[in-house]
């Protein structure tokens, strides 16, 4: 029996002590994995990092809000570039990064308007469309995008003495956390209600005092500010960003990433990103199989686990939290 | 004494088809009016025109004398009015509890950094209220249920306390008992008579169930066609020729 003593402890974050116990192991494991994993897992660990935060956006406006929408690419594009400039014109990596957001998050409320008058498939090839121009403009444009030899990005400089994958790591898991425990709030409070209750229903959202406008708009700023982190952590690991890296492929696997992961949940979208960064790199010598890796997986998980990675986890929970009885 | 709500010469037409049509009434604080008709009568699309889902082709609205052409929804139950649906209209995903919180989302301090920060207080004061209508519905039982997972009764009740979270001063119910047992029919005319009694709500009524129409309101409207065709109290409403006719056929 879980009982709850007041309305301010059942709001607590982690209120169980099984879930403070594992949270605690997590980020254990998490601080001592450079020490222990090799050099290029450690990499890969920073990758994927950096890919969740992305995908945690998204699920915001896909999973949560029930937006369904393909200009990630864009976003990712607009905040790589933005951060790229900032940090030639000498900006530190934390403005540089936040200038970044900001900016995706204006695009965001932009590419938003048209989700106020269209719904489903009509919107999703709207934002499309966003993410094509975006990708347009950058490959057209040779002052945003550095023309044909790109931007050149500093590596960020290493603290403590940590060697420089290792620093990168630190910084980026860093960020994954902070980025994760706003989403948990955001969902959690008055606005995450909104956003779900725009998803569930529209019509039964504004008759209870929902502004439509408002929160669609704001659910674009906030998962495009995510997203626009994306890219320009991914731009700085990757030191050097051309247009060609953004392109609708982006956006198809990070929204494959949401599907995957599980539709509005924050842990599904980490496993989601786990899920897209590994099948590259399982499928190094084969390429041109990854999509259709990706299509394969999708239809299984609509077929057999709609809430996708994290919904299997959750049947596996019950089965132990239940055992020995079924 | 003056009207909370009042519609004017109200038409809506829908390419050929006319769904109201010149449609006039005023509800007065305090009452309880209801709204009768046969099928595609537009008594939901009178409910519509209130709350804003649909433009009216001509006609006034007015609430506490400022008129109702211009708003959105949001804004409409933000003056004052909430409303049920016929057809259920829940946030099946969310608990039964956070159906209720989505009621008193209007009135919640918004502040984008306190919810980031996860600083709870409005959070804990608005759940007193909401409590306040679990208790008053009897929805202890399923509070952290899955709304969609709900029995139909409950449903119905859960959305009843959801606009109630709102605190309306006019509440707009489309057939509120329509579905349930007889048992359930008769603990929901409970509710609707305590909702006036208790919290001095002004309701709007549409109803088929003649008998618990009457039962609740003081007076009654009866469409057929988009047409209103009677006014009066229950009684002479249900006697009123046209109204048998509307209701027998010809
Ligand atoms: N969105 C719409 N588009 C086209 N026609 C509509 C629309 N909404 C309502 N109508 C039409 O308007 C008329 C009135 O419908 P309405 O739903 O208001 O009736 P009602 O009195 O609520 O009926 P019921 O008792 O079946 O609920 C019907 O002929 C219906 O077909
Ligand atoms: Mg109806």
């Amino acid at each position: 029996m879980d009982l709850v003593e007041s309305y301010a402890e059942d709001l607590r974050f982690a209120r169980r002590p099984a879930a403070r116990v594992l949270l605690g192991l997590l980020l254990a494991a998490l601080a001592v994995f450079p020490w222990v994993a090799a050099e290029h897992l450690v990499f890969l660990a920073t990758l994927i990092a950096l890919y969740s935060i992305g995908v945690i956006g998204q699920n915001l406006l896909i999973g949560y809000t029930g937006q369904i929408s393909f200009g990630q690419a864009g976003f990712l594009a607009i905040g790589a570039f933005a951060f790229g400039h900032l940090r030639i014109w000498g900006a530190p990596f934390a403005l540089a990064l936040l200038g970044a957001g900001a900016l995706a998050a204006v695009a965001g409320v932009f590419v938003g308007f048209p989700s106020l008058r269209l719904k489903g498939p009509y919107l999703s090839i709207a934002t499309l469309g966003f993410g094509v121009a975006v990708y347009q403009v950058f490959v057209n444009w040779e002052v945003l995008s550095g023309g044909r030899s790109g931007l050149a990005i500093a590596s960020l400089q290493p603290m403590f003495g940590l060697s420089g994958t290792r620093w990168t790591y630190y910084v980026y898991v860093l960020l994954l956390t902070g980025f994760t425990l706003a989403a948990y709030n955001i969902v959690s409070s008055f606005i995450g209600r909104a956003f779900v209750a725009i998803r569930d229903s529209d019509i039964a959202a504004e008759v209870n005092g929902v502004s439509l406008t408002r929160y669609k708009l704001l659910a674009f700023a906030i998962s495009s500010f995510y997203t626009g982190v994306h890219g320009a952590l991914y731009a700085q690991i990757l030191g050097h960003i051309e247009p060609q890296i953004f392109n609708v492929l982006e956006s198809i696997t990070l929204f494959v990433a949401v599907i995957i992961g599980g539709v509005a949940s924050i842990e599904g979208s980490i496993l989601g990103a786990v899920f897209v960064t590994l099948v590259p790199k399982v499928f190094a010598n084969f390429r041109e199989m990854v999509p259709v890796v990706y299509g394969v997986t999708i239809l299984l998980v609509l077929i057999f686990e709609p809430l996708g990675l994290f919904g299997r986890w959750l049947k596996t929970r019950l089965y132990f939290q239940l055992w020995p009885f079924r | 004494m003056e009207a909370l709500l009042e519609v004017r010469e109200l038409s809506l037409r829908f390419g050929g088809i006319t769904a109201l049509s010149q449609i006039g009434l005023a509800v007065a604080e305090g009452e309880t009016l209801a709204v009768i008709g046969p099928n595609g009568s537009g008594k939901t699309s009178l409910f519509n025109c209130i709350t804003s889902i649909y433009r009216p082709t001509s006609g006034a609205i007015s609430f506490r004398g400022e008129p109702l052409t211009r708003h959105s929804p949001d804004e409409v139950t933000r003056l004052g009015i909430a409303r049920t649906f016929q057809n259920l209209r829940l946030f099946h995903n969310m608990s039964v509890l956070d159906n209720l919180m989505v009621g008193r989302h209007l009135h919640f301090r918004k502040n984008l950094l306190a919810a980031v920060l996860r600083l709870r207080g409005e959070e804990t004061r608005h759940r007193r209220r909401c409590e306040e209508i679990v208790e008053f519905l009897n929805l202890e039982p399923v509070r952290k249920t899955r709304a969609g997972d709900c029995p139909y009764g409950v449903q119905k009740r859960v959305e009843l306390g959801r606009a109630l979270a709102t605190e309306p001063r006019l509440l707009l119910l489309d057939e509120p008992v329509s579905g349930l047992t007889q048992e359930e029919k008769e603990e929901f005319a409970y509710w609707i008579h305590e909702i006036r009694g208790r919290f001095g709500i002004t309701i709007l009524l549409v109803e088929h169930d003649l008998r618990v129409a009457s039962r609740l309101a003081g007076r009654m409207v009866a469409l057929d066609h988009g047409v209103k065709i009677a006014e009066g109290t229950p009684a002479a409403v249900q006697r009123h020729p046209d109204v048998i006719k509307a209701y027998l056929g010809e």
